[in-house]
């Protein structure tokens, strides 16, 4: 086959991937009067910014966005520490039954997410944690994947380091520190970009754990937003666009990392 | 070191992790099982009823019809992706210019909210002024309701009132079928590139000196050298797809799960029942229903990939 049509069918893709984005700011740009008119203007005739203000104005997206950021920052130091700790206590010490907890670990990630739905609502219901931070945060607190992940780039870490550190009086935790984590780094880009992600874009369970809207995310703000301003879709539009454009600048700056950890994801078979 | 400190240590390191697995992981499969043996409403355990709620699933009609639902998604979302992020794939590997660019493009819905594409494309769907039915327009095609249309889609093509098992997915499944390929392909594209890019070279050098065409060198070098990925994404993408949710409960309805509850499917079922009706303990059976529909796949690929291994 000739490079042209492969390029012709890639380009094609690539305006198939892209037109919904566009979509939904042309329409976001748009007044209601336009944004309901059939056949519809692909290019907005008098583009204004207000719709943004309006939909920012509507909801409290402000509390929306501070609540994710709090909650995807918590997350993930929570994670690199508790990943750290463990996957070190796998990879460099010896124990009784250390290859039976690390495979219960593994085990975990063979339960599938819906399944926690009901449970754990009935168990932080009885901790008395519904709509409260802590049902957002602290049952993420450990990822078995980012154990792993570190638990393997732990391990080829030669042990002549480790001695040279310990002769020098250096302490487990003083390695694991100032030795293992730097040298992890590839790792924990990989298990940062996850736990980021996921945090912005998790859905199903704050939908489930949260009922008041100081509490909400983001993601179930826009979603009750959407519902109530059912047909409004330039405000949707202008919603959905801003909730997305931190996901999307990130996006453009670690294209690369973020690409790459997804591949290293699907092969670690 | 003593023996005793050798074994304080690690757990210590552990403490955290197993102490939130344990709470948050492990005890709620044991509860779920347990809540799935009981009536169990608001006030919790109203009686014992052992099976009874699996046994209830077996005559609910929406229980069988929320599992044809999630079976027509699978069987339709997971070889349409495999094809079209398998074909951008290999369009990828054929060392073309600006590979970073379509990659980048292909991977934006990958990593875009499910909420806000829900919301831009259920606009797109809209039955009278959207998107969809302008392009339908544009080339003088029967317009279509798209979301609120029930019908099965093989009913619609053939033009004639089908039963309902060969009916098909109604067009407002296919509706957001289409939209999840659209979402999963980059992800899957990916995996596929790093699969493509793991056959040695000198395979194709080979069959470039005994003058073998593309489809030869696909039939016989690419497609059997990547099996092992195609089979990674097929359960995978299969395993996903058993647990769509997010787009039901936004885009169909109201009440979500329809027309006619033509897009209820598993997780969401389980869902209202556990939410809308508050019969935790019929929801906690449906759950352990998914997971052990979901396990026995997850078995099913461990024990493929290990006897490929042993082989090798």
């Amino acid at each position: 086959m000739k490079k042209i049509y492969i390029y012709i069918i890639l380009s094609v893709g690539a305006v198939l991937a892209l037109v919904p984005f566009y979509w939904m700011i042309a329409t976001s740009l748009k007044t209601p009067v336009e944004a309901v008119r059939f056949p519809p203007t692909w290019i907005p005739t008098h583009p204004r910014a207000e719709n943004y203000l309006n939909a920012w104005r509507t909801a409290p997206f402000g509390r929306y966005f501070l609540n994710t950021v709090f909650i995807a920052l918590t997350v993930l130091v929570g994670v690199i520490v508790t990943s750290a700790l463990a996957a070190y206590a796998f990879a460099k010490m010896e124990f009784k039954g250390r290859e039976i907890v690390f495979t219960l670990f593994l085990g975990m990630m063979m339960v599938p997410m819906p399944v926690y739905i009901v449970p754990g609502y009935l168990i932080l219901s009885s901790f008395g944690w519904i709509d409260t931070y802590y049902a957002l945060i602290v049952p993420w607190l450990v990822n078995v994947f980012s154990i792993f992940l570190l638990r393997q780039h732990f391990r080829n870490i030669p042990k002549a380091l480790y001695d040279a550190a310990t002769v020098d009086g250096c302490s487990d935790l003083g390695f694991l520190w100032r030795v293992a984590m730097p040298l992890s780094k590839p790792a924990l880009v990989t298990i940062s970009i996850f736990s980021l992600l996921g945090s912005w874009n998790s859905f199903i369970w704050p939908l489930v754990m949260t009922n008041r809207d100081t509490i909400r995310p983001v993601q179930v703000g826009l979603a009750y937003f959407i519902q109530e301003q059912s047909t409004n879709y330039t405000l949707l539009s202008a919603a959905s666009t801003f909730v997305i454009l931190p996901v999307i600048i990130l996006f453009f700056f670690f294209q690369r990392q973020i690409i790459e950890s997804h591949m290293k994801s699907g092969i670690k078979e | 070191m003593g023996e005793r400190n050798s074994f304080i240590r690690p757990i210590l390191y552990l403490l955290p992790a197993i102490i939130i697995i344990a709470v948050f992981r492990f005890l709620p499969i044991l509860y779920v099982t347990r809540v799935s043996l009981y009536k169990w409403g608001m006030g919790g355990a109203e009686r014992f009823t052992g099976l009874g709620n699996y046994l209830r699933a077996f005559s609910d009609l929406y229980f069988w019809q929320s599992l044809t639902n999630t079976m027509w998604y699978v069987i339709f979302v997971v070889p349409l992706t495999i094809f079209f992020s398998l074909l951008v794939a290999l369009f990828l590997n054929s060392k073309i210019k600006a590979l970073g660019f379509y990659r980048t493009t292909y991977f934006l819905p990958v990593v875009t909210s499910i909420v806000a594409v829900s919301m831009i494309w259920k606009w797109i769907y809209h039955p009278r002024i959207g998107l969809a039915n302008y392009i339908l327009s544009v080339f003088h095609l029967p317009l279509q309701r798209w979301l609120s249309e029930w019908r099965g889609v093989f009913e619609i093509m053939t033009g004639r009132d089908l039963p309902n098992v060969i009916a098909g997915p109604s067009l407002a499944l296919l509706s957001i079928i289409i939209m999840m390929v659209w979402k999963s392909i980059g992800y899957n594209m990916i995996i596929f590139l790093a699969g493509l890019q793991n056959i040695p070279r000198h395979y194709y050098e080979a069959a470039e000196v005994d003058g073998a065409n593309r489809l030869t060198v696909f039939k016989n070098i690419t497609w059997p050298l990547l099996s092992s990925t195609t089979f990674y994404v097929l359960i995978m993408t299969t395993i996903v797809s058993f647990q769509v949710f997010a787009p039901i409960w936004l885009m169909t309805g109201p009440p979500a799960g329809g027309p006619l509850g033509t897009t209820n499917v598993l997780v969401y079922y389980l869902f209202d029942v556990a939410f809308n009706y508050s019969s935790y303990g019929y929801a906690s059976a449906l759950s352990m229903i998914l997971f052990l529909m979901i396990l026995s796949l997850t078995v099913l690929q461990k024990r493929v990939v290990e006897r490929r291994v042993y082989y090798e």
